[in-house]
């Protein structure tokens, strides 16, 4: 069967890519790197930890939380044994994470790609979980989850998280808690394999020196030849923007304090739209508080933050939120700083000068992107998920005016959206 | 200074061509143009020392808050951005006991730049000014910089506790070779960091610019002759050093006093760590570095070894186990991640799976899971613009130089013999415990 595909060429970047959608409803990109020895591979269910309550044949299931990241944990095992070893021997490097939204397997190899690439592919899309497998996995979790609570990180995240979100499942640890893990059965996991690892809902990037259709074609032979449906989600009514808590804070064994603020934003709907947001925030918060702003070169000169402070911005889950921070012997001054600078660039804007700067610099960390199979495959298959076409970042970035910063700035940070979460060294 | 075409790998998407810039400094060109991306990076080697560690480790933080030219960290961010958001930042490093200390630069590449400027040229410029003509004030480094980097770099070097894991060997190592070079902390300690002023630091820093070896790595599209001009008009301001020698690492064969100490620390953490240091025995005489690594990575080094596949996989006794050779030092660490109450059983099960492998408990399974995972590992260095530098980098200041590429050919051959002669008289030395408060 000859399969169909589409090219688009991106002569600027030396770069072009190949997609196609499979009669299973996969959607499957590749971009060719000929001069490389490596070849990656990606696949992705857009499922995630927050995805909890769902449809499942018409039927509304609440799932506990964790099992996102349990079951990822738990594809690995096949019936004649586990994959991770399979694709290892082989000579991979095989990997997996589940975040709020995605849960992806990947691999990078040298040898034997198609091989490795069927393993891959046949172990995620082939469940096979007993009740001694699940058992066992619930003590390893368990240890991973004591292992993060020493995390002061992780800590400092989710207080945040807490802090600006009542129910949205943002606010809760992707692995799960010692008390949710528990529940999981063997039949919890063949319910989310079934509703979420049909290939209609997943996604497959390879990069390096391969034949596209060669790849296309793997695909088809071993994934299931039914398409599913995409499942309805359920994440609890749109949050407010109103804070859930005053603020988080917690001593544990850390050399001086580190803190987050955070503010929560009406999230965009999926589709183009979400990424031109995506980058609009991106610039702004460039521009308050990137290494190459006022404010944080103040900042840095007093001594206040160190080159660890940088800004971030999410949306998923039904949620947005930006976020900022890194160690400070005196957060709640670095927050006050950052809300007054916020003020002054709401009303006079940035310098257009450092605008301009600002907008290279993001133009050349897009081309730096492209070094990494890893982050082409995870932003071609996020913007497949999430409705946009990544090879438009230039494109956009170009377009983004002073207003849109500026706008940004009036209608989205605002004071009475924003919290801290801290964490000080113990007394 | 003739340029010498030492490596021409047909199969390989990159060269190699080594060229003296000038007496003791080298420049080492690893020309490909598979990347997005150039990288530079001059390194000044030095000897590994408490005497100068941190100030070492201080001394690129310093020359990266202001030149003569870009006085301070606005000017010289716009000088960073308007080149598309080059990158320009302090590089330390230890090599078993070298210690280097330079910067690395990283920029997008001229040909995918819209207004293609010469990208390479006025990155190399602004990197040479930063190292060779810092802002000073009477002939010293200014005394704001100096107080703030040296609060940044105390910070960092507290900040080490922040990560268990990562602590946990480095506290290890620092005990175990309390009496060699190599226990000195990257970045030195936190008195010793206390103690430099700014007088101090502008000494030290003219005797490592007029005396240190010097070597320069660009990785790249650009021709080893265009680096070059680039280098030699930037550097000309720096003279030529005939006696730079590369400082040598001591290397112990054998556990001090032939016996196994133990050492146990208590921190407010949930889950422990279990630290094992080991000396490797004749095998550092003349060592074989292929055997070596392939050695590391059948005990502990990859997800097909033998600590993770028994002693976490099988036992699920801990969270994670691994092994790590620094093939400079003569030196393994194992690290792991266990309850407490486990700490007994998971150490038995560490040393009984190298004793697994000092008895040729070897499947052919398992050497060829080995050999493949260390081959994978260079080859996709090889796939990277920091990869490469970092090999070509640690093979050009070794002991024992090698070919990173030629490494893989041996690597295949390694037999279980040689890998149960390395492992025949490995021994521990010191057994870390750090653990929860009593």
């Amino acid at each position: 069967m000859v399969i169909n595909m589409n090219i688009k060429k991106y002569p600027q970047l030396n770069e072009q890519i190949y997609t196609t959608k499979l009669p299973n409803g996969l959607s499957a990109f590749v971009v060719p790197k000929p001069d490389f020895q490596k070849r990656y591979a990606f696949f992705a269910t857009d499922y995630g930890g927050a995805d909890r309550r769902f449809k499942l044949g018409g039927k509304w299931i609440d799932t506990p939380e964790g099992v996102a990241h349990f079951l990822e944990h738990k594809m690995f095992d096949t019936e004649d044994g586990n994959a991770l070893t399979n694709l290892s021997a082989n000579g991979a490097s095989p990997n997996a994470y589940t975040s709020t939204d995605i849960t992806a397997y990947h691999f990078e190899c040298i040898e034997k790609f198609n091989e490795n690439l069927k393993i891959l592919l046949e172990f995620v899309s082939v469940p096979y979980f007993t009740p001694e497998s699940v058992e066992k996995e619930q003590g390893i979790i368990a240890q991973e989850i004591r292992m993060v609570e020493d995390d002061p990180d992780y800590c400092l995240y989710y207080g945040l998280m807490r802090s600006l979100f009542s129910h949205n499942p943002m606010r809760d640890s992707i692995a799960g808690t010692l008390e949710s893990i528990p529940k999981i059965t063997a039949d919890t996991l063949y319910d989310c394999h079934r509703a979420f690892y049909n290939p209609s809902n997943m996604a497959l990037c390879v990069v390096g020196d391969v034949a596209p259709e060669e790849i296309f074609k793997i695909a088809q032979d071993v994934l299931p030849t039914q398409a599913g449906e995409i499942p309805e989600r359920d994440y609890g009514a749109p949050e407010q923007c109103a804070l859930n808590a005053r603020g988080f804070s917690k001593s544990m064994e850390v050399s001086l304090p580190i803190f987050l603020a955070g503010c929560k934003i009406t999230p965009s709907a999926r589709g183009a739209d979400s990424l031109w947001h995506e980058l609009v925030n991106a610039l702004a918060l460039d521009l308050l508080l990137g290494h190459s702003s006022p404010l944080y070169l103040r900042l840095y000169r007093e001594g206040h933050v160190n080159s660890d402070f940088a800004a971030s911005f999410d949306c998923a889950a039904g949620a947005a939120y930006a976020m900022f921070g890194g160690e400070a012997r005196n957060p709640e001054f670095v927050f006050e700083a950052v809300l007054k600078e916020i003020e002054r660039l709401a009303q006079d804007g940035p310098d257009a000068e450092l605008f301009h700067r600002t907008k290279k610099a993001a133009l050349g960390a897009n081309i730096r992107s492209f070094n990494s199979f890893e982050s082409i495959c995870s932003n071609v298959v996020t913007g497949h998920f999430r409705g946009y076409d990544p090879f438009d970042i230039p494109d956009l970035v170009a377009k983004i005016s002073l207003d849109d910063i500026i706008a940004f700035y009036r209608n989205n940070l605002l004071a009475e959206h924003m919290t801290t979460s801290i964490i000080s060294p113990l007394e | 200074m003739e340029d010498n075409n030492i490596d021409n790998m047909h199969q390989l998407s990159h060269t190699i061509t080594e060229t003296e810039v000038t007496s003791g400094i080298s420049l080492t060109c690893i020309t490909t143009d598979k990347f997005k991306t150039g990288c530079l990076t001059i390194n000044l080697v030095c000897e590994l020392k408490h005497e100068t560690a941190a100030a070492l480790a201080l001394l690129p933080r310093v020359l990266r808050r202001g030149s003569t030219g870009l006085p301070d960290m606005q000017a010289i961010s716009a000088a960073l951005d308007d080149l598309y958001g080059a990158r320009i930042e302090p590089l330390v490093r230890k090599k078993g006991e070298m210690h280097t200390t330079g910067l690395f630069a990283d920029f997008p590449d001229d040909r995918f730049i819209p207004d293609s400027q010469n990208i390479l040229e006025e990155t190399t410029d602004l990197l040479c000014e930063m190292l060779l003509s810092p802002n000073m004030q009477d002939s010293c480094f200014l005394d704001d910089y100096v107080n703030s980097e040296k609060a940044n770099l105390i910070d960092d070097i507290r900040a080490a506790i922040n990560d268990k894991r990562g602590y946990a060997i480095d506290r290890m190592i620092e005990a175990m070779c309390a009496q060699e070079a190599y226990g000195v902390n990257r970045l030195g300690s936190e008195s010793e960091a206390e103690a430099i002023t700014k007088e101090s630091l502008t000494e030290l820093y003219h005797k490592i610019l007029s005396e240190a070896m010097v070597k320069v790595f660009y990785c790249g599209s650009a021709k080893p002759e265009r680096v070059a001009t680039a280098l030699r008009s930037a550097l000309s301001k720096i003279g030529a050093r005939p006696n730079a020698k590369i400082p040598k690492t001591e290397v112990r064969l054998y556990p001090a006093d032939g016996t196994c100490r133990r050492l146990t620390e208590r921190k407010d953490i949930t889950q422990g760590k279990l630290t094992v240091g080991f000396r490797l025995g004749k095998a550092m005489e003349k060592p074989n570095y292929p055997a070596l690594v392939v050695f590391n990575s059948l005990y502990g080094g990859s997800i097909t070894s033998k600590l993770f596949l028994n002693v976490r996989e099988k036992l699920s006794l801990c969270y994670y186990a691994s092994s790590m050779l620094d093939k400079h030092k003569g030196l393994m660490v194992v690290a792991s991640g266990v309850d407490f109450d486990k700490f007994e059983t998971a150490l038995d099960e560490i040393m009984h799976q190298l004793k697994e492998v000092k008895e040729g408990n070897i499947s052919q399974w398992e050497l060829t899971s080995a050999k493949r995972y260390v081959i994978t590992s260079i080859k996709s260095a090889l796939d990277r613009v920091g990869g490469l530098e970092e090999l070509y980098f640690d093979s050009k200041i070794s002991a024992y130089p090698y070919d990173p590429i030629d490494i893989c050919e041996d690597i295949d051959k390694v037999t279980v013999e040689q890998i149960v002669d390395i492992a025949s008289e490995i021994e521990a030395e010191l057994i870390y415990f750090l653990t929860g408060e009593a």
